[in-house]
This record gives structure tokens, C-alpha cells and sequence, in this order.
């Protein structure tokens, strides 16, 4: 059987092992919070971590992931707000909203691998993530804003 | 007020929670309670001050909204109009959906829940300020008698009633309950604009926190106890049927329940997950009968509407003058064909509904933006009376017109659950989503004006011809048979050019190909054809466009007020080096917008566009930090629309199925967009005005008359990709 951990749990996974993961998030361990926009790896919806770094869950299958650290959105922020929805809340980024899970996934995965990201940076990370709203400037602001908050030193005033 | 109606409020009130902002991933994470007769008696603690607002004696005041949250952020604004008179704490304010058939129950006291057409604000500002008004007011009397003062001696202000003379205050929690009891005042005055603290100001949206915590917020996130999940395939064939499928193949893969015909024209597997429903549909063996469909092509329908053009069954929209006569005298004349392609929506949650079906009693839990026609189409295809069927309203994954008259899949999630004796989750896959579709419809347009020899505009005749939306989706706005709103953008109403001479005629031509309303609707097309004609008009004479618009707006000062604001802002004329603009203007949902882009086109023939700036009379803006986002939005769905986006036909099947062959603009697309607030209160119209829509029917003609102004190729027919990938010289 397979075993992988999930926002910090052990699961071990009975579901046939071409399930996208995706789908066993959403109806197996009732993690909505992940969303399916297109099954096929072209709208970033479903964005979750694996080992830290943005994938897209619906193009992942349960069978292949022995071992791996899952994070979905419902864990994004662990102890309290991860500076990005703090960000998204004070910016008002989402509109619909339904994207933004992924977006913020895809973003966060970003800071993680650049403190400080330029606007090129973040076209590259995020233009794979679709709005149909048109919330990208808001989530450009949003991520910059993040960043600077995450980079400033804690006893600067 | 009765025992009877108390006795429904608290029904209204647990009902209508299930999907407020607060409450809602508590309610989502134990769904029983939705269902449950039990929570429907417990809340004893409840003050409705009048059908809008319940407030609780720690002054929580919910405000109940009967229109759809979309994104367009009418949980924030509609409860604003009503905060705004009742005066109450905003800091306490809690958004609520009103249940449709709890609206139906009470006799619509909580009016039009219809989510379309821009209408939330413009349609229900005023009795939504009334509604505070009145409330405030009996919580007022309320005071005013128990301390033995008359009432206008009193005032109210974040939920803390003052006599100043006596230095007393109450707070509305603790009077709500007896304030309910008093009558409801029938005549209110309401505040002039200079006196608003909260309509003008960029309150903080009260959704977006759940929508940043992957809280389980849309239909799609619904989980009830025993459900099964729905996958469906549909003729692919528009217009097709189902002859017959062969379940036996499938019923023996992996948590597979069910096979099941739906209405003749589709088939649902039902599993005990999605995937599991997915997986045994895309093996499922189908027998489909295209019929007439089968004749139906792109290039057939092109044929059939440009024959339209001439034809004489047409509609009359507007007749000015003598067009024929004007067009004959005249010294020099222009044509142009202009041609739409047929458009998805793509909302980014696909189509979905959850339903559980019993005798006698049917329960939806529903993306709508229309909750009473969800209600009314399940009770009809179910033949249940409409009491017999409850609707839960979730936020919508998009709505951009998709999910209101069109109620094709509440429809069929129904049909589904009826079948089975579990509730049914039944979600669309992208392909389905994209290939049945109620499309923005492909239209035509033959243009042609007339100038006198000193160079005025003497004549201009329109005609479009196109499948009529009203006719599949509302017959009960035909006018003797004809859909006039096919017109919008060249009627009386929301066209403001002076020509002396003028007619637009619509011809329709109807097929099996669904077609609905597309954010814009007819004005996105229309205005697309007739603000790239005025700009072909313009340069013919040697004009500049947006002088020449301005010369035929002098008897037009609001939608000239707008233009200019535009053109001011973009610092008209002077666009950088290799950087071109192009204007539009078009009047819509009782707004003016005016946009000014520029863009520049790269030797391969690629459109970047750099910049929008977007100006917009809407009367009043009652959030303009929400109205900036509606118009950043409308810029996308334009532009991406414009720069890649047809529907095409083959043998009746749409050949587009994701969003690799259907492209929505992405990250690094995206222009800066500069909301100019152009308002002009009521110095026009008694009316407000919507912002939901207003944004996108600019963008495409602004980006063809800039694609004009940087490269003198007039593109006449959308997407703008399928000509400037060809090769320049071609």
C-alpha cells in the first residue's frame, strides 16, 4: 500500500493508484480546498506542494507518491495566516476566488525559492496559474508585498 | 408582526445561513445541519428587524443578500446600501443568501434574485437603503418610547442609539427583539450622497478571507452523507441524441454505481468518487444519433448568417430619418462586414450541482445566479411544485452570464439524483464544459454610411444577423416574435452618436447551437462593430477618431463627458515611441465607459498590449476598490476573448474542448489597467448604473482601432490572432 503524508499526516492511500491526487484530496480526505479547473495541467487550480515545491495535483496519481510531503492550502499557513493570505486578505485579491488557492500555492512555492521576486520572476512562476476574474495585478501587488513583509528585519520599526 | 411570520424568519434565517460568509465552512463541514428540521427551530435568539436584517443581541447584524456573489463582490456592496441608512456597526456586519424558496414563501419580499444584466446594484439600491432606513427607524421608535422622548430627538450611529438631552444610549442588540414588533415605517427619507459614510468608501470585501483559506466555500465543495459523484458526456453533437450505451461494460470497474440516461441527449456515470465516475465514462461504449446536427459547420453557418444580411425578415431597432434616401445622396459612402465567432464562457469551476431527490421533495445545492430559476426549472423537469424544492445558493467558480437563464445543469443534476435514492454531486470536466456551452452567438454585421459633400456623416445603416438569445432563454422578452436586444449598442438607449439618418435591423437566424448571455452580451459584439466602423469612419474623413467621436456627441454631454475623461487620462495623441492607442466608447446597463489602450505589434505580427485606461459614469459607485477589480476583470475576459478566443462547428461538434485550444489570458498578459471614475451622480439619470459588465464591450474595438493606428490593417472579424499570425505581406 502506498503511504504518503498529507499537511502532516501519514495516510496510507487504498485508492487505485491512478487516482489523481487531486481527486483523492477532494473526495477522499475532503480537502475541497484544492479545486479542479481542468484536469489536464493547464490552469494551476489544483496547485499543491509536494516536497515544498508547486505541482499540479490533477496530473499527479496516488501510486506514484511513496514517501512524499503533500501540502494543500488548508495547511499553507500552519500556526496562524502565511504571510501571502495575509497579503491576499489586506489587498483583496480574490474576487470569484476560485483559482486562488492554487494561486497562492504557486506563489508561496515562489518566496520559497526567491526572497525578493522581480516582475519577471513572478511572470514566470505564476503565468501558468489562470484568473478568468483578471485578479493578476492584484496578486502581483500581493505577492511583492509578502516578500517585502517577509524580508524586512523584525526590530526595524 | 404574526407568530406565523416570526415563525418563517427563523426558517428564512437558517436556511439563508448556509452559505453566509462566516458560517458557511462550519455549516459545509457538517452538512446535516443544512438539512436538518432540528436547526430549524433552535435559534431562538433571533431579532428580523424587518425580511432584510436580523440582529442579535451582541449587535451581529446580518443582512440577508437575494442576489449571487460571482466575484463581483455583492456580498460586500449590497449589504453596504443596507448598512449604509440602518446606521449599525459595520464591523458586525454578516452577509447572508437569501433561500429561493423562502423568497417564494414570503411572497418575494426579498425582490429579483437574478444576478445578470449588471442589475444587483442599479436594480435593488433603493429599497435595499429603504429596507435600512426603515429598520433604523424602528429601532429608533423602540428607544424613543422607552425612554418617553419623541423619536426625532434620538439619533443612531454604529449600532448605539443617543438622546443627547438625556445623555442615554441603547445599543440595537438590546432592543432588536422589541423593535421587530413595531410596524414597519411604509415612508422613509433616505440620505442625500453628501451624507453616505459608506457607499463611496473602499470597504474591505467581507469574502475574501475565506477565499484566501481554501475555506470550503462553492457548490462544488458540497459533501453530504451517502453521496455519489457524477461524471456526464453529452451529444457531442449540438442538437444530437442518445441512442443507447452499454453500461454492462462499465459497472464492473472500481467503485462504479450507476449508468444512466439523462433526457435523452446525455448519459452519467455515478461512482463513489469523481474519478472513479470519470474514468468508467471515457470507457463507456455510446451509441449517439447526430441528425440534423451533423450538417451544422463554421463555415456553413458563416454562409447562412452572411445571406441574413440581405434578407428581408428583418427586425427594425431604430429608425431614424430616411437611411435609403440619405445613403443614395450621398457624395461618398463606406461598407464593411464585421463578423463575431460563437464564445464559451469558461467559468473557472466547470459546471456543477448537487442534488438529492426523495418523493415529493428535492434539494439543490447550486452555483446560480439565479436562485428562484433554479428553484422553478428543477421544480418543473422534477414536476414537483415549486414548495417542494429547497435551494441551497453557494459562491460561484465564475458566472460571467453561464449560470443564470441557462439552467441546463441544474436541470440535469436533478434528472440524476431523481434516478437514485442518494444525493449526487454531478461536476463537468472541462471539455464538457467547453463543448456545451449556451455561446455568446456568432453574429455578422453589414455596415454602411454616407457622407454630403461638405463631410458630414449623413447616413448609417447597420444590419446583424445571428442566433437570437431571448428566444432559447427568455421568449417573454421577444417583442412580437423578434429579439430587439440583438441591437444593443445601436438602440435609442445606449447608442448617443447625432446622425440624421440611421437604421439597424436584425435578422434572425436560429440553429441548435445554444447560445446565452456572455458578459457585455449583445453590446460586447455590437459595440465591437460599431465603434470599429465609427473609427473607420473617422479615418475615411481624415479624422482623428476621437475627435470625430466628439463631433457626433455634442448633444451627448455624458458619454462625451467620458470619452474625454478617457482620452485625458491616456494623454491622447501622445503614446510612446512605437506604441499605438486606439478608443471606444459604448453605453451599457445605464453606464458610459470609454477606454483608451495601447499596444504595440511585433514584427511577428504579435498584439502586446501595454496599457488600458477605463473610464466609467456609473452614476454612483458604492464600492470603488470592487468597481477597480470589475474593470481589471472586464479587461481580461475582453481580452482574452479578442486576442484568442472562437468557438468553431464541425459536423455540429465544437472543436475546442480545454484551455489549450480555448486560451485564457494569463500573467504575463496582463496590461496595467487605470479605472478612471467618471461619475456624475444624478446630474444625467435618476438611474444607477451596473459596473459588472460595462468594462468588456470596449476592449476589442479599442484594440482593433490601436491594431489600425500601429500596422493600417482593419481587422473585421475576431479573434485577432487568426490574422496576425499570418504572414504581414500575405
Amino acid at each position: 500500500m502506498v503511504e504518503f503524508t498529507v499537511n502532516g499526516a501519514v495516510r496510507q492511500v487504498s485508492e487505485e493508484p491512478d487516482t489523481p491526487l487531486l481527486w483523492y484530496l477532494r473526495d477522499g480526505l475532503g480537502l475541497t480546498g484544492t479545486r479542479f479547473g481542468c484536469g489536464a495541467g493547464l490552469c494551476g487550480c489544483c496547485t499543491v506542494h509536494l516536497h515544498g515545491r508547486a505541482v499540479r495535483s490533477c496530473l499527479l496519481r496516488v501510486g506514484d507518491l511513496n514517501g512524499a510531503i503533500i501540502t494543500t492550502i488548508e495547511a499553507l499557513g500552519t500556526g496562524g495566516l502565511h504571510p501571502l493570505q495575509q497579503a491576499w486578505i489586506d489587498l483583496e485579491v480574490p474576487q470569484c476566488g476560485y483559482c486562488q488557492s492554487g494561486q497562492l500555492m504557486q506563489a508561496a512555492a515562489l518566496l520559497e525559492q526567491l526572497s525578493n521576486p522581480s516582475d519577471a520572476d513572478i511572470d514566470a512562476a505564476m503565468s501558468g496559474n489562470i484568473c478568468r476574474c483578471g485578479t493578476y495585478p492584484r496578486i502581483r501587488a500581493a505577492i511583492k508585498r509578502a516578500a517585502a513583509q517577509r524580508n524586512a528585519v523584525p526590530n526595524t520599526p | 408582526m404574526t407568530l406565523e411570520s416570526v415563525r418563517l424568519s427563523r426558517r428564512a434565517f437558517v436556511f439563508g445561513i448556509s452559505a453566509a460568509a462566516g458560517g458557511l465552512a462550519l455549516r459545509a463541514a457538517s452538512p446535516s445541519a443544512l438539512t436538518s428540521p432540528v436547526a430549524r427551530e433552535t435559534s431562538t435568539r433571533i431579532s428580523e428587524i424587518t425580511a432584510w436584517i436580523v440582529i442579535e443581541p451582541d449587535d451581529t447584524t446580518v443582512i440577508r443578500v437575494a442576489r449571487s456573489e460571482m466575484g463581483q463582490g455583492n456580498f460586500t456592496t449590497l449589504p453596504m446600501l443596507v448598512a449604509e441608512e440602518l446606521e449599525c456597526d459595520w464591523s458586525r456586519v454578516r452577509a447572508e443568501y437569501v433561500e429561493a424558496g423562502e423568497n417564494l414563501a414570503r411572497d418575494h419580499v426579498w425582490g429579483d434574485m437574478v444576478t445578470a444584466a449588471s442589475i444587483s446594484i442599479r436594480g435593488s439600491q433603493s429599497y435595499l437603503r429603504k429596507a435600512g432606513a426603515q429598520a433604523r427607524q424602528m429601532l429608533l421608535d423602540e428607544a424613543a418610547a422607552r425612554w418617553r422622548v419623541p423619536s426625532p430627538e434620538c439619533s443612531a450611529r454604529d449600532s448605539i442609539i443617543t438622546h443627547a438631552k438625556t445623555r442615554r444610549t441603547i445599543r440595537y442588540g438590546q432592543i432588536a427583539a422589541a423593535a421587530a414588533r413595531r410596524p414597519v415605517p411604509p415612508e422613509v427619507s433616505l440620505k442625500p450622497p453628501e451624507r453616505w459614510r459608506l457607499i463611496g468608501k473602499p470597504i474591505p470585501r467581507l469574502d475574501v478571507a475565506d477565499k484566501s483559506l481554501g475555506r470550503p466555500i462553492y457548490a462544488s465543495d458540497v459533501r453530504l452523507p451517502g453521496m455519489l459523484f457524477a461524471s456526464v458526456s453529452a451529444c457531442p453533437a449540438l442538437g444530437g441524441r442518445l441512442v443507447s450505451f452499454d453500461g454492462a461494460k462499465v459497472m464492473g470497474m472500481p467503485g462504479v454505481r450507476y449508468v444512466l440516461a439523462v433526457e435523452g441527449t446525455a448519459v452519467a456515470v455515478l461512482a463513489d468518487s469523481w474519478w472513479q465516475a470519470n474514468r468508467a465514462r471515457l470507457q463507456l461504449p455510446i451509441v449517439w444519433d447526430f441528425g440534423k446536427a451533423r450538417e451544422l459547420t463554421t463555415d456553413h453557418l458563416r454562409e447562412t448568417f452572411r445571406a441574413g444580411l440581405d434578407a428581408a425578415d428583418v427586425a427594425i431597432g431604430r429608425r431614424m430619418g430616411d437611411v435609403k434616401a440619405a445613403l443614395g445622396e450621398a457624395v461618398t459612402l463606406v461598407h464593411a462586414d464585421y463578423e463575431v465567432p460563437y464564445l464559451a464562457h469558461t467559468t473557472m469551476e466547470p459546471q456543477t450541482c448537487t442534488a438529492h431527490v426523495t418523493p415529493g421533495h428535492a434539494e439543490i445545492w447550486a452555483p446560480t445566479q439565479n436562485g428562484e430559476g433554479t428553484l422553478l426549472n428543477v421544480a418543473k423537469v422534477l414536476q414537483l411544485d415549486p414548495g417542494q424544492v429547497v435551494v441551497h445558493k453557494h459562491h460561484l467558480g465564475g458566472g460571467f452570464g453561464r449560470r443564470g437563464l441557462a439552467q441546463d445543469w441544474a436541470r440535469m443534476a436533478a434528472l440524476i439524483a431523481q434516478q437514485v435514492d442518494r444525493p449526487v454531486k454531478m461536476i463537468w470536466t472541462r471539455d464538457e464544459d467547453v463543448r456545451h456551452d449556451y455561446y455568446r452567438p456568432m453574429v455578422l454585421a453589414r455596415q454602411s454610411a454616407g457622407f454630403d459633400r461638405d463631410g458630414n456623416l449623413t447616413g448609417w445603416r447597420v444590419r446583424v444577423c445571428g442566433s437570437s438569445i431571448l428566444v432559447g432563454l427568455s421568449p417573454d422578452r421577444l417583442k412580437d416574435g423578434q429579439d430587439i436586444e440583438m441591437m444593443n449598442a445601436f438602440l435609442e438607449e445606449d447608442m448617443a452618436y447625432a446622425v440624421p439618418n440611421f437604421e439597424v435591423g436584425y435578422v434572425m437566424r436560429n440553429t441548435t447551437i445554444p447560445v446565452g448571455f456572455w458578459r457585455g452580451v449583445n453590446h460586447s459584439q455590437n459595440g465591437f462593430f460599431r465603434e470599429s466602423f465609427i473609427d473607420e469612419l473617422a479615418h475615411h474623413r481624415g479624422r482623428d477618431p476621437y475627435e470625430f467621436r466628439r463631433g457626433l456627441l455634442a448633444k451627448s454631454p455624458r458619454s462625451l463627458a467620458v470619452l474625454d475623461a478617457a482620452a485625458r487620462r491616456a494623454n491622447w495623441g501622445h503614446a510612446g515611441p512605437s506604441v499605438y492607442q486606439g478608443i471606444a466608447l459604448v453605453e451599457c446597463y445605464n453606464s458610459v465607459t470609454a477606454q483608451v489602450i495601447e499596444l504595440s505589434v511585433s514584427a511577428a505580427g504579435d498584439i502586446k498590449v501595454h496599457r488600458v485606461v477605463c473610464a466609467t459614469d456609473a452614476g454612483y459607485l458604492v464600492n470603488p476598490r470592487i468597481v477597480e477589480s470589475q474593470m481589471e476583470g472586464a479587461v481580461v475576459y475582453g481580452l482574452g476573448a479578442a486576442l484568442y478566443n472562437e468557438i468553431t462547428v464541425q459536423q455540429g461538434q465544437v472543436q475546442q474542448s480545454n484551455f489549450n485550444d480555448y486560451r485564457a489570458l494569463r500573467m504575463n498578459e496582463m496590461p496595467r489597467v487605470e479605472f478612471v471614475d467618471a461619475s456624475s451622480g444624478n446630474r444625467y439619470t435618476q438611474e444607477w448604473g451596473g459596473v459588472g459588465e460595462p468594462g468588456t464591450p470596449p476592449l476589442a474595438p479599442a484594440i482593433a482601432n490601436a491594431v489600425f493606428a500601429a500596422t493600417g490593417q482593419r481587422i473585421r472579424s475576431l479573434p485577432f490572432a487568426r490574422h496576425l499570425r499570418a504572414p504581414r505581406d500575405a
